[in-house]
């Protein structure tokens, strides 16, 4: 009795094994989605106390006006423009200001961008002229710091090494986006 | 001729006894990274696409907004609404739904949260400054605009 047992081996038939396992592969090839979180960053302003309102004069030297009505018309420094590519070029021009222009940003400390919409303005190009404006500082940065601008958007602030490069980069030019709140003239 | 002969002889079957091991390490890798959906999107959702991309660095600390035209416009109507979790909320309602988020999130941790919008390409600005009147009011002032990857691609399309 217990010959013959020891003889026959006990084994699960593992053949259709590859085929479970298929099975629950392609259920969770359907079911993924990759999550895309990855985007623009923005840090709202506080909202104002009442008590405290001080009125900063600001040179109009030093602003970066950027305006888009409702009908997704640019306005870039009180100047109508078509292609919204350009913006990059001539913000980091403004902020840089490596020719001393009189009409051009004192420093680059100084510099804000004042990026101002309308209530009817599409969001998709809200975020391409966004999207430029941030993309002009981060060239900013990255060529101080040595590296490219995807690096340093890339850069984990945890890490001591990359925090100092971050540093060196970012100095003490601000990332001064300031977006106004929308008119209403085209309505919504 | 008779070395041939041996060679043909010579079983030529790919052992397949490695193959549910390969199964099995793709297989997990899947379940690792699938997130299932919880909720389920009610208003168009074309991403915008830009350049400047950043990643959020901690998911947990992340809510999300979802603004657009409604699926069912017989039902909803055709203007942009804000959907938070699975339902629709008007602008005002945020404030509430930002405390309720923070609640889920430990007492530290609770300014860092940041919140994602996702937002269709056709929604007007009207909308999505509302939002963020009532975000400033909540106190929850990280933002982020989910966008997809501009490739050169796109660019070239856009410049023709």
């Amino acid at each position: 009795m217990a010959r013959s047992k020891g003889r026959s081996k006990a084994e699960v038939n593992a053949g259709s094994m590859a085929d479970i396992a298929f099975l629950l592969l392609i259920f969770f090839l359907v079911t993924t989605t990759i999550a895309s979180d990855k985007g623009l960053t923005l840090t709202l302003p506080p909202e104002p106390d009442d008590a405290e309102q001080i009125d900063v004069k600001i040179k109009d030297r030093n602003l970066f006006k950027v305006a888009i009505n409702s009908a997704d018309r640019l306005l870039v420094e009180g100047e109508r423009l078509d292609d919204y590519t350009q913006i990059k070029e001539m913000l980091i021009e403004h902020v840089l200001n490596p020719s001393q222009n009189p009409e051009l940003s004192e420093s680059p400390q100084d510099a804000i961008v004042s990026f101002k919409t309308d209530r009817g303005t599409s969001y998709e190009i809200y975020i391409n002229v966004l999207d430029q404006l941030q993309g002009a500082y981060y060239q900013i940065y990255a060529e101080r710091a040595g590296v490219t601008a995807e690096e340093f958007r890339g850069l984990n602030l945890k890490d001591p090494k990359e925090k100092a490069i971050y540093e060196r980069g970012k100095g003490d030019i601000p990332m001064a986006i300031s977006i106004a709140e929308p008119t209403n003239i085209g309505g919504n | 001729m008779s070395k041939f002969k041996k060679k043909s002889n010579a079983s030529q079957e790919i052992p397949t006894s490695a193959l549910p091991d390969i199964i099995f390490m793709l297989l997990f890798f899947f379940m690792v990274t699938t997130v299932l959906r919880e909720t389920e999107i009610k208003v168009e959702q074309t991403i915008p696409k830009a350049e400047q991309l950043k990643k959020i660095e901690r998911k947990s600390l992340v809510s999300y907004l979802y603004i657009g035209k409604p699926k069912q416009t017989e039902k909803f109507g055709g203007e942009a609404k804000i959907q938070a979790n699975d339902v629709f909320i008007e602008p005002r309602d945020i404030l509430l739904w930002v405390a309720k988020e923070k609640d889920k999130l430990a007492e530290a941790e609770r300014d860092k949260i940041t919140i994602a919008m996702k937002v269709d390409s056709e929604a007007k600005m009207g909308i999505i400054s509302d939002v963020q009147q009532q975000l400033r009011k909540a106190n929850a002032r990280k933002l982020m605009y989910n966008t997809l990857k501009l490739t050169s691609k796109d660019k070239n399309n856009s410049l023709l």
